[in-house]
Order: structure tokens, then C-alpha cells, then sequence
């Protein structure tokens, strides 16, 4: 506790009792940031490098849209470039941005408060997890400025290995260190989970938001390496030659393929789990009533984490894989689509005669529901084969992975911040503001993507610097929406900005969650809880009650406790 | 080809085109629209009962005042549940029986297909009828089962004709094949879909649906200009095999050095001594274009399929190069 006596310093009495030495303040200097064990701070760290990769990956995306905008060449000339800008966007988005948003950035602060743990199982792991974050982010922009990368964020082979002149060793070695990073994430958080769950909270009793974090650890800490591997050898074919994709050297540029899938189709679950996760929290909060179906949403994610690994060779339907196994990757492809659909038939349910306030983290809920509906829906033309011949590698499918990836997993993560943000920098964001850029956001996202739903079936192939004319009009409105996308994102991150220049303001329950994070102060503590924490039903919101003095919500005295008997059914 | 009458050109634009697809032009399309507008209004019926819902309860349990709580309600009902688990597996049980029926026939070429080999490399596509003769353009004829049996020299490649509904990927090492019957005269995109370098969407050509009596004309023609002036000959094979991508005419350096004023040349090499350009070298590194590597320039040509008379054509067309 040797930064108690500084945290007392810090601490200031106001009325409603909002700060206390809190985790922001405890300590002070570069080195109590860079080598803190404190989960909170590094979830703020991991925040820092998701939004400034994000902003980075973002801005490929404009340069391409704009080069997009016209069928022939502008104002990118080589075809060269472009390759590189588009694998640039898609391996900073999917690598820095997407895969740690929610677990690195939300799941780290979040998780082991909503144990009423003081951190995770590991801390020091998780330390140097993000250190391997930096590591492998610094590999990537290596990557870039010594050649850049050409590849396409997918490596396929023999192009990765035989023909790319760019700095294709580097960038793979990048992408093995962040598998680590996202192992040790996930290792971190199931060893947590299991180990660190307070008296009275089974695994039944947990937050949804856990349960999603749970399975999707699961898969982190099985599917990734996986990942490794494949990059080692093609690191181990270039550099020494060995024939293991190159069937000049006799060997196979499928099996690359299906050791990638193995990897990275259960890491598109990796990326819309823990969104699942934030939106049946931000639900059942805003709805202010006990989220409908808590079990099916619950096995829901572990069958989606178990079915997710089954389906890769959905995307080798037209790869010469044999029919048998191709109707058998199509129908277990089907089968990931019930529990998503029984999710989203239980958050409506929640809904159902609820209290619903349309604030910022809400409205993201809503378009999560919208964008995603699209996503999943158009993931039913692409399992069914007939119609994925058509379809592969097409602009439909560029369209259903955006709205899968971004619309959804994106959404939800922007959506988690908003609900988080008072509890993580103890500032209200202007809530104007706030609900302009998430509806921005969705107006931008819709124009952007839709129009390539129909480019696609009209026949537009993917990753084309030049395209036909009658692509022209799809792609211009595509554009014009992306830049709209471009302004909401500064408009949200420039309004959540603006709130750190105030003093403290948040209550430590704004909105009127249940789960244990909402009753320590904003920000928390440094050690989370100064007393043993009393641990609540997550969804026992009648418990929950507006106090119009504080401005916040709290639990009544006494009640909604977990373990004493006072469930209703 | 602009010797083509205006009005096929128009037909992939026109007729059959609506807002979701251009012309059904093969045997395939018909059905192939058929179950994508089923699946379709499907996920529009339930896209729009789940967004209506959501709009209704937003409406209608709209919080009125603040912090105000919602009534005691249901947290669970098994039955709905079950219910809403149990419809969605059969409808998509349906879905994927629709796919994997339609996939199946297009996976099955019928044993009387005329077989049209086709070669790709970065980023030229080359096809070869029965007879052995070679066009840049697929040509095919109306009616006819066609069988394209396929095969890559350098990395994966990916055959797609919109029009026809049809799609495969051509995997270097191995053959891979799509069958089709053209139903539809007029001239039809073919692109390639499986990302393959600098010149990826520019590996594009056509395809022409021609009767059979036009068809056999095509080849008669084809088998003419192969056999007519080596220059003509080899200044087409330049464009259409792709040796432009690498090689200029003007002396800027590409992938590949220009060909400006090369026959006669001094070369030095990275691994051979250096020698005077002539037809015996020129041979050689069209064929084996590894062997003598010039200096600055890597080992990224790939290994052509040329017949005598194209290699031929091409020498002489390097020496009218100045």
C-alpha cells in the first residue's frame, strides 16, 4: 500500500462523495503508467493504442474510398500502393484495432471489478501483455516504412511467400507477437474467472458481459496459436525455402488457407463476442429490467466459441476443396446463426415492457441491433453454396464482413465506451454530442457499406484499384458515406476528449447498472474497492433506484444481494 | 473487340439487367436468382419484423421520467424460447439444402462439354480450344455445354463471369474447372477474384457468346492472325501475354528491363557473364527466364507456356524494338 499516503493527498470531500485517491491520480509519472500492474490503467493504455490505430487504419480507408471514387486511377497511380494501402487498413484494423478493443481495452478495466476482484489473476502477465502489444505494433509500422506489405491482411500463399517483394517477414513476425498478447489476454481472463469469482456469484450468477469475455478467451487461448504457427512457416518458407505452400516445391497453397481459417475464423468471434457481451449489458441497463433468457444468451456464446471453430472452410468453398466437405462447412455454418438470431430475439425481449432511455450507449445498442440483423442475415447468402459462388470474393462479401467487424463489433466497442467512460476517466461526456456521433456514425456506416452490397452482386470483384463503369455510382455514394463515417468518428472521440478537461463529475452509477463496477466511485479506486465489496444480482435492476440528490443511482439498503434467495423467477 | 455490333455490348447492360443483377446468361443464372431473391425476402421479412419490433418497444416503453423503473415482468419463457431455437434451424435447414443442390450441379460438368483450357498468369488470361488455338478473349459458343479446365503458372487466381454465375478458384499446382452453357449472345465481363498482385484488377478480359456458325469463324480467323506476319504476331502476344506489365517500350525501367533497343545489346548479369543480346539469349530467357538474371533485376518472371511460333514471333518483335 505504498500509495496510500499519495492517493490521500489526492483526495478531496465533495458532496455525494464522488472522489476518493482514485486510480488515475494514485500515482504520478511516465514509469507508473509503463510498468503499472494496475488492470484500470492498463486497460487506459490499451485504450490509447486502439483509438490511435484506429485513426491510422481509418485514414488508409479514406485514401482508398477517394481513389474508389472514380473508376480509373487518381490519386493513387500504382497498383502497387494500393495493394499496400488496403493491407495496411485491413491488418491495423484487425490486429491493433478490433481483436483488442473490447477485451484489451473494456474487458481489462471492467472484468475484475465486476468480480469485486482487485485485479486480474496475473497482473504481471497482463503488463507485459500490452508490452507485446506495443512490440508487435512497432513490428507493423516497421513493416510498413522498411517496404511496406502487400499481401492483403490474409498472407495467402504462394503470393505471400514467393512473389511479394515487400517486408513480409516483418509484418508476420508483428502479427506472432500480438497472437501473444491476445493469448495472455485470454489466459489472464479464464484463470480470473475461474479463480476469482466472490462467494455467492456461480458462473450462473455472472454479468453476460463476463460470459462473453469467458468463451471469447476460450478461443483466444486456443485458435492462436494456431495462428503462430502458420506465420512461423511462412517465415521458414521464405527464408529457408522449405516447400510447405509452394507447389513449386510441392507444396499446397490451400493448406494455408485452411491453417489461416483455423485461426481467423474463430477470430471474427473473437471480435463480435464481447460486443454481444457489452450490448446485453447496455440493454438490460438502459432498459432498466432483468435481461429475458439470461441461460440461452449464456450457452448461446459458449456454443457460438464451440461452432466457431468448426466453420472455417466457408471460406474455401471455391478453393477445390471436395464437395463432402464443403456441404458439411455449409451446414455447421448454418449452425452458428441460430444462437446469434436467439440473442437477438432475447434482447428484444428484455426490451419488452421496459423503462427504455435512448442515452448515447443505447443508441449504439440499437444500431448494433440494426447493423448487425444486416451482417447476420447477409452471412445466409454466403453459407448457402450456390449462391457463395456468385457472391465470393466480391464486394457483398467486403460489405457483410464491414458490417460484421465494424457495424457490429466496432459499434458495440464505441457503444461500451460511451457506458464505461464516466466510470474509467470519471467525466460526463457532453450527451448532445455524444448522441450526434453515434447517430453519424450509423447514417455514415450505412451509406458507406450498403451500396456494396449490390455492387457486389452486380459482380464487383474485392481488392480492385480499377473497376468498371457500371460500378461508378455504388461506389460513389460508398465513399461519400465513408467520409460522413470519418467526421462522426472525430466528432465522438473529439466530444469524449473534450470531457477529460473537466473536473470530476460522474456519479458512480449514471445509468443504473447493476453489476458491481456502478457502486465504487468514478473513477474506481486503486485497489477497486476500499472495503469488501457486497456483491449484487447483475440483473436485478428493481433493486436499483434513482437518487435525485446525487444524481445517481443506487442499490436500496439491503437488497438485490446475491445468495440471498431473493431471485425472481 | 470493337468489331463486335453495338448492340451485344448493350445486352449486359440491358436486357435481363435489374437492380440487384446484370443478364442471366447462362443455364445456371435462372435458378441461381431464383433462390438468391427467396433468401432475400426472407431476411428482409425478418429484418424488418426485428427492426419494427425494436422501433414499437422504443416507442411505446419510452422511459418518461427520469430514473424511472419498468414493472416486474418475465425473465424468461421456455416455450418462446424453444420456439424461436427451433424455426430459424428449420428454415435454415432449408437454405442450405437450396445451396447445397445448386452448388452440386455446378460442381458435375456433363461428359459431352467442349473442353476450353485456360491458362493464368499475373495478369493475363490465355484460353485454348480443342484445336490448340490460343485467344486473350474467351469465346464461346451459344448452347453448348462448355468444360473449362484451368491451371495457374504462378499463384492463385480466381475465374468469375457475372453474367453466368459462375466462380472458381485456379490453384497453381493443380487443375481446377467450371462448366457452364451460355444461353445469351453478347459480350460479358470475366474477371479475376482471388487478390494476386500489382496488376490484380486489371486481369480482366471478355467473354464473347457467339451461334456455332460465328464460333467457328472466330477460330478460323484466330488460327489466320497466328499464322500471319511474326511481327503483327508477336506485337499482340506483347499485350496479350502480359510481358507488358513488366517490360517497356520506351526505356523506363519496369519490373523487368525495357525492351527498347535490346537486341544487340551488352548485358551483364547477376549470375552469368555477360554477353550480346541475340536470338539465342532471348530464347532462353523467355523460356527459362531465371538463368541469366540482369543486374538490378530479381527473379520474378514467371515461366511462360509459349509454343515455338509465339516464342518466334516475340524475338522478332523484340528486334523492330528501338
Amino acid at each position: 500500500m505504498s500509495t496510500t499516503t499519495i492517493a490521500n493527498e489526492e483526495q478531496v470531500a465533495e458532496p455525494g462523495g464522488f472522489r476518493h485517491g482514485d486510480y488515475l491520480t494514485c500515482d504520478k509519472g511516465w514509469k507508473s503508467w509503463a510498468f503499472t500492474l494496475d488492470h484500470k490503467r492498463i486497460g487506459v493504455m490499451y485504450m490509447l493504442g486502439v483509438v490511435f490505430s484506429f485513426f491510422l487504419g481509418g485514414m488508409f480507408a479514406l485514401v482508398l474510398r477517394m481513389e474508389l471514387f472514380t473508376p480509373n486511377p487518381t490519386i493513387i497511380r500504382s497498383g502497387d500502393t494500393y495493394n499496400q494501402l488496403f493491407t495496411l487498413h485491413g491488418a491495423i484494423m484487425i490486429f491493433l484495432v478490433i481483436i483488442p478493443s473490447i477485451p484489451a481495452v473494456l474487458g481489462n478495466f471492467v472484468l475484475p471489478i465486476m468480480l469485486g476482484a482487485k485485479d486480474v489473476a496475473f497482473p504481471r502477465i497482463n503488463l507485459m501483455s500490452f508490452h507485446l502489444y506495443v512490440i508487435g505494433m512497432v513490428m507493423l509500422v516497421a513493416a510498413i516504412l522498411s517496404g511496406g506489405l502487400d499481401t492483403g491482411w490474409t498472407f495467402y500463399t504462394p503470393y505471400s511467400t514467393v512473389v511479394s517483394q515487400t517486408s513480409v517477414v516483418m509484418a508476420v513476425m508483428g502479427a506472432f507477437v500480438l497472437g501473444f498478447s491476445s493469448i495472455f489476454t485470454g489466459l489472464n481472463f479464464v484463470v480470473t474467472i475461474h479463480k476469482m469469482r466472490p462467494a455467492g456469484m456461480t458462473f450462473f450468477k455472472m454479468p453476460l458481459f463476463l460470459w462473453s469475455l469467458y468463451a471469447t478467451a476460450i478461443i483466444q487461448i486456443l485458435a492462436t496459436p494456431v495462428l503462430g504457427i502458420t506465420l512461423l512457416l511462412i517465415v521458414v518458407e521464405r527464408t529457408l525455402g522449405f516447400g510447405i505452400f509452394d507447389p513449386k516445391m510441392g507444396g499446397d497453397p490451400v493448406l494455408f488457407q485452411h491453417f489461416f481459417w483455423f485461426y481467423s475464423h474463430p477470430a471474427v468471434y473473437i471480435m463480435i463476442l464481447p460486443a454481444m457481451g457489452v450490448i446485453s449489458e447496455l440493454i438490460t441497463t438502459f432498459s432498466r429490467r432483468r435481461i429475458f433468457g439470461y441461460s440461452f444468451i449464456a450457452y448461446s456464446s459458449v456454443l457460438i466459441a464451440i461452432f466457431g471453430f468448426l466453420v472455417w472452410g466457408h471460406h474455401l468453398f471455391t478453393s477445390g476443396q471436395s464437395p463432402v466437405a464443403t456441404a458439411i462447412f455449409s451446414i455447421l455454418t448454418f449452425s452458428v446463426s441460430i444462437p446469434s438470431a436467439i440473442k437477438v430475439f432475447n434482447w428484444m425481449a428484455t426490451m419488452y415492457k421496459g423503462s427504455i432511455s435512448l442515452q448515447t450507449p443505447m443508441l449504439y445498442a440499437m444500431s448494433f441491433l440494426f447493423l448487425f440483423g444486416i451482417g447476420g442475415l447477409t452471412g445466409l447468402f454466403l453459407g448457402m453454396l450456390s449462391v457463395d459462388l456468385h457472391l465470393h470474393d466480391t464486394y457483398f462479401v467486403v460489405a457483410h464482413f464491414h458490417y460484421v467487424m465494424m457495424g457490429s463489433a466496432l459499434v458495440g466497442f464505441f457503444g461500451g465506451l460511451h457506458f464505461w467512460w464516466p466510470k474509467i476517466f470519471g467525466r460526463m461526456y457532453d450527451e448532445k454530442w455524444g448522441r450526434i456521433g453515434a447517430i453519424g456514425i450509423f447514417v455514415g456506416f450505412n451509406t458507406c457499406f450498403f451500396p456494396q452490397f449490390i455492387a457486389g452482386v452486380q459482380g464487383m470483384p474485392r481488392r480492385y484499384h480499377q473497376y468498371e463503369e457500371i460500378f461508378r455510382p455504388y461506389m460513389v455514394i460508398s465513399t461519400i458515406g465513408a467520409f460522413i463515417l470519418g467526421i462522426a468518428s472525430l466528432i465522438v472521440f473529439v466530444n469524449l476528449y473534450k470531457s477529460l478537461k473537466k473536473p470530476y463529475d460522474a456519479p458512480p452509477n449514471p445509468w443504473g447498472g447493476a453489476t458491481l463496477e456502478w457502486t465504487v466511485t468514478s473513477p474506481p479506486p486503486h485497489h477497486n474497492f476500499d472495503e469488501e465489496p457486497k456483491i449484487y444480482d447483475p440483473y436485478n435492476l428493481e433493486a436499483v433506484v434513482w437518487d435525485p440528490e446525487t444524481r445517481s443511482y443506487k442499490h436500496l439498503e439491503g437488497q438485490g444481494l446475491l445468495g440471498d434467495g431473493e431471485q425472481d423467477a | 473487340m470493337s468489331m463486335l455490333p453495338l448492340a451485344m455490348i448493350q445486352q449486359e447492360y440491358g436486357e435481363g439487367k435489374n437492380f440487384w443483377f446484370h443478364a442471366q446468361a447462362s443455364n445456371f443464372a435462372h435458378e441461381y436468382d431464383w433462390v438468391f431473391y427467396f433468401v432475400l425476402y426472407l431476411s428482409t421479412f425478418f429484418f424488418i419484423a426485428i427492426v419494427a419490433t425494436m422501433i414499437l418497444f422504443l416507442v411505446k416503453y419510452r422511459r418518461r421520467e427520469e430514473g424511472e423503473a419498468a414493472p416486474h415482468g418475465p425473465s424468461h419463457n421456455t416455450v418462446l424460447e424453444i420456439t424461436w431455437t427451433v424455426i430459424p434451424t428449420i428454415l435454415v435447414g432449408f437454405l442450405f439444402w437450396f445451396g447445397f443442390k445448386g452448388y452440386m450441379s455446378q460442381r458435375v460438368p456433363p461428359r459431352d462439354s467442349y473442353e476450353i483450357r485456360v491458362r493464368s498468369q499475373r495478369w493475363v488470361w490465355s484460353f485454348e480450344s480443342p484445336g490448340g488455338i490460343q485467344s486473350d478473349v474467351l469465346y464461346v459458343p451459344k448452347g453448348k455445354n462448355i468444360k473449362l479446365r484451368m491451371s495457374s503458372s504462378d499463384v492463385i487466381h480466381s475465374l468469375y463471369i457475372p453474367a453466368f454465375r459462375v466462380k472458381y478458384d485456379i490453384v497453381p499446382g493443380r487443375y481446377t474447372q467450371v462448366w457452364f452453357r451460355p444461353t445469351m449472345k453478347g459480350e460479358f465481363h470475366l474477371f479475376c477474384t482471388e487478390y494476386c498482385g500489382k496488376d490484380h484488377s486489371r486481369m480482366t478480359t471478355k467473354v464473347v457468346v457467339m451461334d456455332s456458325f460465328e464460333f467457328q469463324g472466330q477460330l478460323d480467323k484466330l488460327a489466320e492472325e497466328a499464322t500471319s506476319d511474326p511481327v503483327e504476331y508477336g506485337a499482340k502476344l506483347y499485350k496479350s501475354k502480359g510481358c507488358s506489365a513488366c517490360h517497356t517500350l520506351d526505356g523506363v525501367k519496369g519490373q523487368g528491363p525495357s525492351w527498347k533497343g535490346l537486341f544487340g545489346m551488352e548485358r551483364e548479369f547477376s549470375n552469368a557473364k555477360k554477353l550480346v543480346v541475340d536470338e539465342q539469349y532471348l530464347r532462353e530467357s523467355i523460356i527459362q527466364p531465371h538463368k541469366k538474371l540482369v543486374k538490378g533485376y530479381g527473379a520474378v518472371m514467371p515461366v511462360t507456356q509459349l509454343k515455338d511460333r509465339q516464342v518466334d514471333a516475340l524475338i522478332e518483335y523484340i528486334k523492330t524494338v528501338k
